[in-house]
């Protein structure tokens, strides 16, 4: 048989690509497992968001409407979980999947059949927590959904806890199981499968801040699973460990926790610097700002992430050596992430800019997280913190660097890289229209939770004092109109799923060139560099 | 085809049912595990007219079927899987970058198990340094220990709970310290073990890994024999902190060397039929890997747990 061109040489290698439902269950190909977590993440995102949409609608006036306050709770503590270990997290290890392979010019992840096991635990972990907050909807006498926050600090979880708390602390010790795979996939990856000439320091900062969110997972998931596991045997087996009267301590269960808790907001927050990284150069025409600080300050922000835990914990009580260790510890993280911001911003000084949709978004994050970063700060300092902690000011905090903060990345890294999975442009009307309206409603809806939460009203309750009505209203307004918002983003994906719009050239934004994930054609073919790119 | 025989520069494998299968069989599990501890095996469910107790019978709740079916399901899903990786390390797909990835690969494995680790030894030491001198009275916490519990005298091994219940405390010089030594020495052993291997002496080869494996099964069979002679004492996992600590570590430690055991039974069978080569073995080392680590573990455990 006679070899034409390099393409039918390079198919003939390969089984062709696998057909039909078999392709993404048994698949073993890192685009397809990455299509895989981007779908389940976003059907994640709306089902926290209905869970939002419930909560807001309780709240959008003083009094009770909606929902009872025992539903309410179960709504409060299943939408932070879902959002945090279903939506942003899994679409994090979706771009992780699709790009790593892509810009380090591997012919996939190191260790494909753990990858697609990866996700494959995921629905089972959340149909688990779902199913328990269905029962409590619709099932037989309401058994109740775990409904003490998504902390789930003991003795609520513990001795106070309900009977699907058992149910969830499995659940969480499957999404545990999966994210530590998907990490170590990430690490051995990045470490052995780079192109020849790829070294280190010529990583886009993507699959840098990757590389380290893996290092984070990789050490605090574990941790995680000691906690709920110590909660297991509390609740089954009569141990102590969070019970004075055994000797134990509650407050050991919060420090367990946050030692976990405050790494992860950071594994949820690098993959989001590392997309803004890649975006806004292409989109100011001009080379990333100080790369090497980039690095160093990813780094350093992930180690330092590992000791200032206990600021969530300030009201709670410590020796004031500590208290004073923990507020200074977080005020040095904001250095790191400063050095991160003034980069972003000294990229676009001078830059020939523009304004597509990716960059849109990424601009709109540095903003606004900008913004979730000094209320951060304002937060870290104990003495204010004792009048900020538990208000709806630090709901508004972590809603800035969360929402207009990791979720417009994503939603940044979904405009930019559509193209590469779909072949086809992501259509502007729709996109505009997703961008204004969630960049409005954002705001509407959470900024002014910094006020309510500066004048005292406590987070976690079904009900609030009467001068607190006129801001949940707006508030609630901006809720759903974020909400709907993202039925346009929906439309999107779609159009992009069904190949409806402009066909995409190879390098529809014209970026570097050294990013390699432009040099393949638009949409990307089943396997890439089968034979490993050389970098220069 | 004369490129299908060449050696790609990564072995990519086809599409896999296990890790599908691998998630069934986890997720009956773990539903199966959480229904158990709700409708326990044993628990009185029924007292009759002559006062006779009806306890639960295994089966009686799905749950326990569910446990079983789980458990089965993964250990099948494991084997087939496993059975496939080891068609294609007889093939030679493994050589070169792949078996890089296998190695790193379960050296992170290793450090999350460690971190998993380093959790309850975080407890240990936030118990012991901090939360039982607090409720003693020590630092700003005076009042705490007035209110509270003004009996409580702080010491440790925390013998005396705050609420007056009680707990015996496990020596270190008795069938632990006979446990170290014979961690100790499976580790040398095995060490051995894998010089033989390397050097292709087989008959050492199995003589030493059959000893190490012979040495992890006295170890659990002496630690079962703690754990009874624990429960005549009084030192259960329900009586305090002490109590809790010390069975979480130990147990968990315990867990890991019957997984590591058995991986070393698995690498002794796989060494009979002849599986393994001088410069192809890597789960072997992986093996030998994770039974040093289990052993580190345990210097640890015997330190802070039992010793000091
Ligand atoms: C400049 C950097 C930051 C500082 C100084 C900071 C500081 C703080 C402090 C002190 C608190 C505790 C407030 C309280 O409960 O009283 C807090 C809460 C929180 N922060 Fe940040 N933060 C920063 C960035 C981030 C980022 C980047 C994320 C996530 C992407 C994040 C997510 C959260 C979350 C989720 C909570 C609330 C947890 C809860 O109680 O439910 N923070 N932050
Ligand atoms: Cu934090």
């Amino acid at each position: 048989m006679s070899v034409t061109t390099a393409d039918t040489h390079h198919d003939d290698h390969h089984h062709h690509a696998p057909t039909g439902l078999k392709r993404w269950l048994f698949s073993t190909n890192h685009k397809d497992i990455g299509t895989l977590y981007l779908w389940f993440s976003f059907a994640m995102l709306l089902v926290g968001g209905l869970m939002a949409l419930v909560i807001r609608a309780e709240l959008m006036y003083p009094g009770m409407q909606v929902v009872d306050p025992e539903f309410f709770n179960q709504m409060t503590t299943v939408h932070g979980l879902v959002m945090v270990f279903g939506a942003i997290m899994p679409a994090t290890v979706g771009l992780a999947n699709w790009m790593i392979p892509l810009m380090i010019g591997a012919p996939d992840m190191a260790l494909p059949r753990m990858n697609n096991w990866s996700f494959w635990i995921l629905p089972f972990a959340f149909g688990i927590l779902i199913a328990a907050v269905l029962m409590s909807a619709f099932g037989e006498g309401n058994p109740s959904a775990p409904n003490f926050g998504w902390t789930f600090y003991a003795p609520l979880s513990t001795k106070y806890g309900p009977a699907s708390t058992d149910f969830f602390i499995l659940s969480v010790h499957m999404m545990g199981i999966s994210s530590i795979m998907g990490a170590i996939n990430v690490i051995v990856t990045v470490f052995n499968l780079r192109a020849p000439g790829m070294t280190l320091m010529k990583m886009p900062l993507f699959v840098w801040t990757w590389l380290i969110t893996a290092f984070l997972l990789v050490a605090v998931m574990p941790v995680l699973a000691g906690a709920v596991t110590m909660m297991l045997t509390d609740r089954n087996f009569g141990t102590t460990f969070f019970d004075a009267a055994g000797g134990g301590d509650p407050v050991m269960f919060q420090h367990i926790f946050w030692f976990f808790g405050h790494p992860e907001v950071y594994i949820m927050i690098l993959p989001a610097f590392g997309i803004v990284s890649s975006i806004i150069p292409t989109f100011s025409r001009k080379p990333l700002f100080g790369y090497a600080s980039m690095v160093y300050a990813t780094a350093s922000i992930a180690l330092l992430s590992f000791v200032v835990w206990a600021h969530h914990m300030f009201t709670v009580g410590m020796p004031l050596a500590g208290t004073l260790f923990f507020m200074y510890m977080t005020m040095l993280i904001s250095v790191p992430t400063g050095v991160k911001v003034f980069n972003w911003v000294a990229t676009m000084w001078r830059g020939s800019l523009t304004f597509e949709l990716p960059m849109k978004w990424s601009l709109a994050f540095v903003i606004l997280f900008t913004c979730g970063g000094l209320s951060g700060l304002m937060l870290a300092i104990t003495p204010v913190d004792f009048q900020y902690h538990d208000t709806y000011f630090v709901v508004a905090h972590f809603h800035y660097v969360l929402v207009s903060g990791a979720l417009f990345t994503l939603f940044a890294a979904a405009y930019y890289w559509l193209p590469k999975w779909s072949g086809v442009m992501p259509s502007k009307l729709l996109g505009e229209l997703h961008f204004w309206n969630s960049l409005l409603s954002v705001n509407l809806l959470f900024f002014p939770m910094h006020f309510v939460g500066l004048a005292g009203m406590p987070r976690r309750y079904a009900d609030y004092a009467l001068q607190f009505a006129d801001y949940n209203w707006w508030i609630s307004i901006g809720g759903f109109w974020f909400g709907l918002s993202q039925i346009f983003f929906l439309a999107v994906a779609v159009r992009c799923a069904m190949k409806k719009g402009e066909p995409a050239p190879a390098n529809p934004w014209d970026a570097p060139e050294e990013d390699l994930e432009w040099t393949v054609p638009s949409p990307a073919p089943f396997h890439t560099f089968d034979t490993p790119p050389v970098v220069k | 085809m004369a490129s299908a025989a060449e050696k790609p520069y990564y072995y990519v494998p086809e599409g896999s049912p296990w890790p599908l299968s691998g998630s069934v069989g986890l997720c009956l599990l773990m539903v199966g595990i959480a229904n158990t501890l709700h409708y326990p095996v044993g628990e009185v469910v029924d007292k009759l007219p002559d006062g006779t107790e009806v306890l639960r019978q295994f089966g009686e709740h799905w749950g326990h079927l569910s446990v079983l079916a789980g458990a089965l399901w993964l250990v099948a899903t494991l084997f087939f899987w496993w059975r496939d990786t080891i068609k294609e390390s007889i093939a030679g797909l493994h050589e070169g970058k792949l078996a890089g990835s296998y190695r790193q690969g379960m050296l992170w494995f290793i450090f999350s198990e460690v971190m998993f680790f380093a959790a309850l030894f975080g407890a240990l030491f936030y118990t012991r340094w901090l939360i039982v001198p607090w409720l003693g009275g020590e630092g700003n916490n005076a009042m705490t220990h007035e209110v509270l519990w003004p009996n409580f005298q702080a010491m440790w091994p925390l013998v005396t709970n705050p609420d007056g219940s009680s707990t015996a405390i496990m020596g270190a010089w008795g069938l632990p310290a006979i446990n170290t030594a014979l961690l100790l020495t499976s580790s040398i052993t095995l060490t051995i073990a894998h010089h033989a291997l390397i050097a292709g002496e087989r008959g050492k080869l199995i003589l030493f890994q059959g000893a190490t494996i012979v040495l992890g099964m006295i170890f659990l069979s002496l630690q079962a024999l703690e754990y009874v002679h624990a429960y005549d004492m009084g030192l259960t996992f329900d009586s305090g902190i002490y109590g809790s600590l010390f069975f979480m570590m130990t147990g968990f430690h315990g867990i890991h060397v019957t997984l590591g055991t058995i991986m070393l039974l698995v690498c002794f069978l796989r060494i009979l039929k002849g599986h393994f080569s001088a410069d192809n073995h890597f789960v072997y080392e992986a093996s030998a890997w994770y039974w040093h680590f289990v052993d580190v573990v345990w210097l640890f455990l015997f330190v802070v747990v039992y010793w000091m």
